[in-house]
């Protein structure tokens, strides 16, 4: 007669608060008194942050109309931003110009897809396309020539210039900052010197005084009869405070090489050029890329200081339309507007960069 | 790249040219001559440019007298007629240190506490400081700065509709007033008691050190030292017979007068810069935090510490090793991105000095040299105090 | 070597940067246009319409000079400036001519290196407040907060006013003049302090123009002149003389709609400034119809500014200072002869 029981005992289900909705509740919203008054607090801002927004942005919000006087004045009135739309995107672009625009936005969209995607087995092709010929391909287009009617910059503006201040920027500061990276970390006494003293000077000091001197002083450094359009001088300024921070980051990723690589390469018998080319700078481009993203966002944010030295990028085209007299009284529109842009740029590039350190950093990974 | 090259045999090929030494000795004289000819020809232009078009150089405008108005002045005596433009440098200097530093010490607090706030265990809480660093990362400064200036500070009642705290403390679209305090004679005792105070607790804290490494005994520094530095100038202020009274602000004319006042553009400056930049130290706060190994806290819990020492004492220590070269970076663009100010009217260097000085002389190399300097010296002592620091916290191997 | 080459380019660059500041004129002849400064916008001096077009008081003298060169007066094209950068714009060669509403002053003309070609508008430093605080005059300004814009002479004048009147004041900077009126309107300051004409045009596109008054007192003498750079002698005459030929075509009876039919007119000085007698064009080098042209493209002084100033537009603003000579004004053009 055994009272021990042979039969496994049926399982039984967690207790319901530890599990589902009541068990993640109690997990991660009331675990103890604090976190319980926490989450009450939080929920009631976050509530109150919510409803106010949506209704400000959404419900109570006028999207139909053409003047002011369709806005019923109770939330936003995005019938500005719409009416202004052309303005806001492309400035004082001629409107019937404005497909050249779009056609050069087509072609870099393809390009960069074609570059940054998997798609194509061999980069070489796209990535000669996207940094040699649509550049080029772009100054023609936008500045015109060739039959093409001449739009001066001046009247370039909105959305397009600060794409257009971004790209270049970065066009000419990455290879820029490279050079002085390698010129940095060179044996050389005066060549490191003159670098560190260009980098340390630039980052040293706001991206203000950098246009201010571009816009100011340039001119003056010039030889007489030469002038710079003031679009070049706002890239230029741009471009060197930029180089000295992209020369930093890719300082960053030439550190992370071991030296065995430098060594290996000369052992081969490879020179200074050829192992950097072939074999380092490869290596430490690849690991500095999200750097480089996040250097671009940073740089992407800062095309807002051109509207200080005079240049109608997106921020001051849009704040220029508040001023217009049948559209007083909507800065909140306007700044919301101009912040919205802004932020679906930066946050989908950080987002990327997060993506491509996760796919990068694959091999390393625990 | 250090190749002997003398050791190697030469070939008969091999001159002296393929000498890596003497071609690194050729190059650089190449990169001097090139560099000295760069400054000289830009040097060259501008002088025959200035020439050309008569325009006097040099620092002389300095000593000229100002001739405008400034809005915010402090500590320095101003008066447009005496004044010169070096007084005007020196404001933009306070203006500039005054919003950077008051923002820094903002912005950490800001950034320490939604930093902790990410890696709360509460779902909600952690989402909400989530949302409040990826918008405010991802939005241009300059946007936010007009955003609170144009937005939401200029929507304040305004003047006569002031929102009144008990008629000490008000708050109109012209800034908060508030009393300030008026020294009378003997004020000066106490504010030195404040300093000895101060003092006082320094010595008490390594007193209290010494006596815990000897007996293991506790002391309640904090405690303690928080009562000394404000108990010492209580006590002195009683003893001289309260040497100072409130001036309270009052609505005369057009704005309030008396006591102090922030005005809305430096507090637009502050609110923006501090949120910005504490939205970027949440960040590194978290990944400081995160860099911490986990076993740290459970070898912490298993010698009994309770969770706030643990944080205090293990945690937080090492987590600084880990934050600070970051943290110093995020405070040169707090001070950096101080320059700003010129878009909403603040009185700072860069809008006063690089922007009237520099119009109403026209001696445009010299104020922006002079203002580049002054960013780029605030930088490098900011950095080396930083790094100073930094070492001084640095893990001690031995 | 590559590096070598640079140097030898750079060093011919500046040789024949040197030969190549011939003159003005014959630059702007070679390119085909004439690169003028304007303000970046201020309603009826210059500012661009719906079509981006630039228009305006001190856009018609840069399109009278057009006219005068190239006998076309869409030769130009416009370069807005802020207070600030107008200066080394013009100091740097960037713009030929600066039509920007500028004050002629002793060290803008001597220490600055430019040269100003006379006055196109007498000016003076006024303020404007809300009706509602109630202000009548100037002097009951006392503790204001007063919104300039940055880099002119306002802050200065500013400054003087204040002080000989044992007045204090609270001044907030902006770089440019939609900024300060932003401030205004939304109260973050009291007042509004620029050249009176400004605060007319800044008047006209505030949403409620009526509940702003601008107050009587003039508190500097502000006269407005189009500038060229210093040294440049011919083309600075061109300059002078295009407005004077507005000035005079005035007096003369000269419009823009008669020039044609003027040109057969008995009177000598007109026959003379419209190039049918005498060879005035061919001393300054240019067309002999050169102020025909002018007038024919924008019409005489009275035109323009009754066109983009006067009581037909928003701005409103009257004569006064402005008439000529003899007609209660002071605008007095040296003869064409």
């Amino acid at each position: 007669m055994a009272i021990v029981k042979t039969e496994r005992h049926p399982e039984m289900p967690p207790p319901v608060t530890q599990t589902g909705v009541i068990g993640w509740l109690r997990q991660n919203l009331f675990s103890n008194w604090l976190s319980s008054v926490l989450t009450i607090v939080a929920i009631y801002i976050a509530w109150q942050a919510m409803s106010s927004l949506i209704s400000y942005s959404f419900i109570n919000a006028n999207f139909v109309g053409a003047t002011k006087e369709d806005c019923t004045g109770t939330g936003a009135c995005w019938v500005f931003i719409k009416a202004r739309f052309g303005q806001n995107m492309y400035g004082f672009y001629p409107e019937d110009e404005r497909w050249r625009v779009n056609i050069g936005y087509v072609l870099g969209a393809v390009g960069l897809f074609l570059v940054l995607s998997d798609t194509m087995k061999s980069k070489k092709l796209p990535a000669i396309f996207l940094f040699v010929i649509y550049p080029v391909i772009c100054f023609v287009l936008f500045s015109g020539s060739f039959g093409l009617e001449v739009v001066e910059t001046s009247e370039w503006g909105g959305l397009f210039l600060t794409l257009v201040l971004a790209s270049v920027s970065i066009f000419v500061a990455l290879p820029l900052g490279i050079v002085l990276a390698l010129g940095r970390r060179s044996e050389m006494p005066v060549v490191r010197m003159i670098c560190v003293g260009f980098i340390e000077l630039v980052r040293g000091v706001p991206l203000i005084s950098v246009l201010f001197m571009a816009s100011v002083m340039l001119p003056l450094f010039m030889p007489e009869g030469v002038h710079f359009d003031k679009l070049v001088r706002a890239l230029v300024g741009m471009s060197l405070f930029s180089a000295a921070y992209m020369a930093e980051v890719v300082r960053g990723g030439l550190q992370a090489i071991p030296k065995g690589q430098m060594e290996a390469a000369n052992s081969l018998g490879l020179g200074y050029w050829q192992s950097m080319g072939l074999i380092i700078l490869p290596q430490a481009l690849k690991i500095s890329i999200p750097a480089i993203v996040n250097t671009f966002i940073g740089l992407f944010k800062d095309t807002t200081l051109v509207s200080i030295v005079g240049l109608l990028d997106l921020l001051s085209v849009v704040k220029a339309g508040t001023t217009d007299k049948n559209w007083l009284g909507l800065a909140t529109e306007a700044y919301v507007f101009v912040a919205a842009m802004f932020w679906v740029f930066c946050f989908g590039m950080s987002r990327y960069s997060i993506w491509l350190e996760n796919k990068l950093h694959t091999g390393h990974k625990r | 790249m250090t190749v002997d090259a003398t050791s190697q045999p030469r070939g008969a090929g091999d001159s002296i040219l393929r000498d890596p030494k003497v071609r690194a000795v050729f190059f650089q004289i190449l990169v001097i001559v090139l560099f000295l000819a760069f400054v000289f020809y830009v040097g060259n232009n501008a002088a025959v440019n200035l020439e050309k078009r008569g325009i006097a150089s040099g620092f002389g405008f300095l000593s000229q007298p100002a001739g405008f108005g400034i809005g915010i002045v402090l500590l320095v005596d101003y008066n447009a007629q005496v004044s010169t433009h070096s007084d005007v440098l020196l404001i933009g200097v306070i203006n500039t240190m005054a919003v950077a530093t008051s923002g820094i010490v903002l912005a950490t607090i800001l950034g320490f506490v939604f930093g902790v706030l990410r890696l709360s265990n509460n779902w909600i809480v952690n989402k909400i400081a989530m949302v409040y660093i990826e918008i405010v990362r991802n939005i241009p400064l300059l946007v936010q700065l007009l955003f609170w200036y144009f937005a939401v500070l200029s929507v304040l009642p305004r003047v006569k509709q002031s929102i009144n705290f008990g008629d000490t403390l008000f708050i109109n679209n012209r800034g908060v007033s508030f009393p300030s305090i008026v020294p009378e004679s003997g004020f000066m005792f106490v504010v030195l008691a404040f300093f000895a105070g101060i003092l006082g607790c320094i010595f008490l804290a390594k007193w209290a050190h010494k006596r815990q490494d000897r007996t293991g005994e506790q002391f309640p520094v904090f405690l303690t030292s928080l009562g000394i530095i404000v108990g010492l100038p209580i006590v002195a202020s009683f003893v001289l017979g309260n040497p100072m009274h409130l001036e309270y602000s009052a609505l005369k004319g057009f704005n309030f007068q008396g006591g102090w006042i922030l005005e809305p553009e430096f507090l637009a400056l502050l609110i923006g810069l501090s949120i910005y930049t504490g939205a970027f130290i949440a960040e590194i706060v978290r990944a400081g935090i995160n860099a911490v190994s986990h076993g740290q806290t459970e070898a912490a819990g298993s010698l009994g510490l309770p969770s706030g020492i643990t944080m205090r004492l293990v945690i937080l220590p090492q987590a600084l090793r880990v934050i600070i070269p970051p943290l110093t970076s995020q405070y040169l663009n707090l001070l950096k991105n101080s320059s700003l100010a010129t878009a909403i009217g603040y009185a700072d260097i860069t809008a006063i000095f690089a922007g009237t000085t520099l119009n109403q002389t026209g001696q445009a190399i010299e104020v922006i040299a002079i203002t580049m300097a002054f960013y780029l010296s605030l930088s490098l002592s900011i950095s080396m105090f930083m790094n100073w620091y930094n070492k001084r916290i640095a893990l001690v191997e031995r | 070597m590559k590096k070598a080459s640079f140097i030898a380019v750079a060093t011919a660059a500046t040789l024949m940067a040197g030969a190549a500041t011939a003159g003005t004129l014959d630059d702007v002849k070679a390119k085909g246009f004439i690169q003028c400064g304007v303000t970046t916008g201020l309603a009826g001096f210059a500012a661009p319409n719906d079509k981006g077009v630039w228009e305006g008081f001190d856009v018609d003298f840069c399109r009278a000079m057009s006219a005068a060169i190239f006998g076309d007066p869409d030769k130009v094209k416009y370069t807005p400036t802020t207070a600030k950068e107008r200066f080394t714009a013009l100091q740097s060669g960037e713009i030929d001519v600066l039509a920007r509403n500028t004050t002629w002053t002793l060290s803008r003309d001597v220490n600055l290196g430019f040269e100003f070609i006379g006055v196109n508008y007498y000016d003076g430093q006024g303020f404007m407040v809300k009706k509602s605080l109630g202000v009548k005059s100037a002097t009951e300004l006392d503790g204001a907060r007063v919104c300039i814009q940055s880099g002119t002479t306002t802050e200065l004048n500013l400054a003087d006013y204040f002080a000989t009147k044992g007045m204090k004041y609270d001044s907030v900077l902006f770089d440019t003049s939609d900024e300060v009126r932003e401030a205004y309107v939304k109260d973050t300051c009291d007042v509004y302090t620029t050249d009176q004409s400004g605060l007319y045009a800044q008047r006209s596109v505030l949403a409620d123009p009526e509940n702003h008054v601008v107050l009587p007192e003039i508190i500097s003498k502000e006269p407005l002149g189009p500038l060229v750079r210093h040294g440049d002698n011919q083309w600075g005459d061109i300059a002078r003389w295009t407005l004077n030929a507005l000035i005079n075509a005035e007096e003369l009876g000269i419009t823009q709609a008669n020039v044609a039919e003027m040109k057969s007119s008995k009177n000598p000085a007109v026959a003379r400034l419209l190039g049918v007698s005498g060879d005035l064009g061919a001393q300054l080098g240019i067309n002999a119809s050169w102020a025909a042209d002018a007038i024919g493209a924008v019409g005489n002084y009275g035109e323009t500014f009754e066109k983009h100033l006067g009581m037909g537009t928003q701005l409103k603003i009257e004569r006064g200072l402005n008439a000529p000579w003899n007609k209660g004004g002071i605008l007095y053009a040296p003869p064409a002869r």
